[in-house]
């Protein structure tokens, strides 16, 4: 039998000699071993088999060390024994992998005209549903309160969502409250500051006191970020600036019309201003966080129990699409097929600038930012623990939360492991293996284990 | 004397237009540019300023643009390439069934409890404030609430249709019913007519013209609702046509559905215009 691919049972500790006696030498049989290791790998089943087994060993034991020393107090093959008598591993594998029958295959999603809303998109034209037997309608929806109300009316069966926008529904903060669950993450990066051409000569964010901003929803990390970038250069984003709620589109007439000064805003919205000959891009939001996310896949719980064939084919499609959109040279192609006037109905040319990050800057530069815009689909928990810290910072959330517990009611990332493992897809064992990924907001490190220490830091906040 | 006024209005009407398309060209041709060359000419292909140096397909068209664009939509209008890209016609018909279905509503329980309050003076007086009260709320002002309550986008929009017009329909055939002569609801009492005979060959004659020109109000404001409400909601219609094609910030195509807007909304006026010619009689 060969070793299992996450190794759950592993000491990994140096063999006495090759204990099987077909190998020569201990490097011989260890080489062999990790190669039928890798060759397991490879297949999607069993590799689907061993995740569901590693993560309930892990689950049994969340600390490594307690694990590796009942691993060697009692040897592997009697752990395993142990561990196969009080969990039923293989009921548990079956449920992982099962394909059922569809529950419905005729969903509603949907979405709003933006770059974030690539993988979700082009899964339609590409054909990634019609793949797990999926014919979804693809709703272009008029605004993010709009698709807040359709999610809450089961009017749509699953949504493009500002990330921040399931927890917020969850919590109830601006809605009713009803339970929401990030299926994946669509995007990473991928937004930018834009700012008026009259104001090229005026980078310094600290002389930008009386600006007037747009940005497209309460709950969005355009909000929490635009917030975030102002108070790090000392301007207050409540008393120093105004804010104001815009959708995308309008944003460009705003800023035509010298309404705004700015905005905070989706792509393809920046690049078009650019393209408009109206604005600048001023910094793209990679600069502030590289690698934070934008936008979500999400889904009500209550259509998560009732259709959880549907839903599991919806999260292989939504992430086929995903590791698709991250190939960069897929994305002239994506940006021909959403750019038609059923899908984002913007010129090829303007998304395709947002997509590969070979754009023009408004400033008579071409600029080459590869990195411009990703699509890790990996919904970390630190990613919703950090936007909680900020929906506290500027007080959208009154009291004290469990950041912990909501990230991990809300953001499906074991879900989203236990898929990506069944598609074969390298991602899903990506580290840290808690999902606490910790990383840094212009230059502040981001400790998720310290949230309240995290905000305590921030001299400009309301709570 | 009536037929050359006539002639010189038409002549006045097109001297008008001619003046407008003119004003519209001198506003909107191109400043010639110059082909950049070199380094530049990447960034000017990604602002798309192409080699030629022709304008920005996107802002203000010029009226021979306007023309060939309003072309090409009423050429194909039916086509249907998937949820979100009908052509206009599709849409058109979309916003008119909607209305249809919402007017159809309100009609049938305007002109009925329209009759009632007209007849009852002690209901008019009862009712009256509350009309008053809700006439003037935007259909904007009720489509969260619908949205809210409904929890149905489509049903909301046509909710929405049936109050915004539910109200000059009601207002109109009280105060037309409210309105009949006395002398001929005398002459209806000692001739003994029936209730029911009294209201359908007497009180409706009479009261059709200002029932009708309740029917002619609604339908305007309908109209003037359902591009509101298809904005909001999205999916179909000509509202949301608009709504897509300025979200693309295609101002052309936004002009486009502007006259069509306007062309059917004519249409339907003139509907009811012809319906009021034909039950208007001289006293």
């Amino acid at each position: 039998m060969s070793e299992n691919f996450y190794s759950p049972y592993s000491q990994r500790s140096t063999l006495g000699g090759c204990g099987c006696g077909k190998h020569e030498s201990l490097a011989a049989h260890d080489a062999a071993a990790e190669r039928e290791r890798l060759s397991r790998g490879l297949d999607a089943e069993t590799l689907s088999r061993d995740f569901v087994e590693a993560a309930a060993v892990r689950a049994l034991f969340p600390n490594d060390v307690t694990r590796r020393r009942f691993l060697t107090a009692v040897g592997a093959s009697t752990a395993m024994a142990a561990i196969a008598s009080v969990l039923p591993l293989q009921q548990m594998q079956a449920m992982a992998e099962e394909k059922g029958p569809l529950e419905k295959t005729d969903v509603k999603i949907g979405f709003i005209p933006i770059n974030c809303a690539t993988p979700l998109i082009m899964a339609d034209p590409m054909g990634f549903y019609k793949q797990q037997g999926l014919s979804p309608t693809l709703k272009k929806t008029a605004g993010w309160a709009l698709v807040r109300d359709q999610m809450l009316n089961g009017e749509l069966d699953a949504s493009h969502f500002l990330a921040p926008m399931p927890l917020a529904i969850s919590m109830g903060l601006g809605s009713a409250a009803q339970p929401m669950r990030v299926a994946t993450i669509q995007n990473i990066n991928g937004q930018a500051i834009t700012l008026a051409l009259k104001h090229k000569g005026n980078r310094d964010p600290r002389n930008w006191k009386g600006f007037k901003f747009a940005i497209p929803f309460e709950y969005s990390m355009h909000n929490f970020l635009l917030r975030y970038y102002l108070a790090e250069h000392g301007i207050d984003p409540d008393r120093d600036v105004q804010l104001r709620v815009t959708p995308p589109a309008e944003m460009i007439a705003n800023l035509r019309a010298g309404n705004i000064d700015g905005f905070f805003g989706p792509e393809p919205f920046n690049q078009r201003a650019v393209y408009d000959g109206i604005a600048f891009i001023h910094v793209l939001s990679k600069d502030i966080w590289d690698g934070h996310p934008c936008c979500a896949f999400g889904v009500s719980e209550a259509f998560v129990a009732q259709n959880p064939n549907t839903f599991a084919a919806l999260y292989r499609a939504i992430l086929n699409a995903a590791a698709a959109a991250n190939d960069p040279a897929n994305l002239p192609a994506i940006a021909a097929a959403i750019s038609t006037p059923n899908y984002l109905n913007q010129p090829e040319i303007v998304i395709r600038q947002a997509l590969t990050g070979r754009y023009a800057d408004g400033l008579g530069n071409v600029q080459n930012v590869p990195d411009r815009a990703g699509f890790d689909p990996m919904p970390w928990y630190s990613m919703a623990t950090w936007m909680l810290t900020q929906m506290r910072r500027w007080g959208y959330v009154k009291d004290d939360v469990n950041f912990d517990a909501l990230a991990e009611q809300i953001f499906l990332m074991t879900d989203a492991r236990k898929h990506m493992a069944a598609l074969g897809q390298k991602e899903a064992v990506a580290e840290p293996a808690s999902g606490y990924k910790s990383f840094s907001v212009m230059g502040r490190p981001f400790d998720p284990a310290q949230p309240k220490a995290y905000l305590d830091g921030f001299a400009i906040k309301r709570s | 004397m009536t037929k050359s006024l006539r002639l010189r209005g038409a002549v006045l009407s097109l001297a008008i237009l001619a003046v407008f398309l003119l004003t519209w060209q001198i506003a909107t041709t191109p400043a010639k540019t110059t082909a950049p060359s070199g380094a530049d000419r990447e960034y000017a292909e990604l602002m798309g300023n192409s080699a030629t140096g022709a304008a920005l397909a996107n802002g203000v068209p010029t009226p021979a643009q306007f023309a060939s664009l309003a072309w090409k939509q009423l050429s194909d209008p039916f086509y249907d390439r998937g949820p979100n890209d009908k052509g206009i016609g599709v849409q058109l018909a979309y916003s008119l069934g909607r209305v249809a279905l919402g007017y159809a509503i309100a009609a049938l329980i305007a002109i009925p409890l329209g009759f009632f309050i007209g007849m009852s003076p002690l209901l008019y007086a009862a009712l009256d404030p509350y009309i008053q009260l809700l006439k003037p709320i935007s259909p904007l002002a009720w489509m969260p609430i619908a949205l809210y309550t409904i929890k149905d986008s489509a049903t909301s929009a046509i909710f929405v249709i049936f109050i915004c017009s539910v109200w000059p329909m009601l207002i109109n055939t009280a105060f037309g019913v409210a309105g009949v002569r006395k002398d001929w609801l005398n002459v209806a009492r000692t001739l003994e007519v029936g209730p029911l005979r009294k209201a359908f060959l007497v009180i409706l004659p009479a009261a059709a013209p200002t029932i009708i020109t309740g029917m002619r109000i609604s339908m305007g404001i309908a109209w003037l609702v359902i591009v509101a409400a298809e904005m909001l909601i999205g999916g179909t219609g000509i509202g949301y046509f608009v709504w897509n094609q300025w979200n693309n910030l295609s101002l052309g195509n936004v002009i486009f559905a502007v006259l069509m807007i306007g062309v059917i909304g004519m249409l339907l006026d003139s509907l009811f215009a012809n319906l009021q010619k034909k039950v208007t009689y001289a006293e």
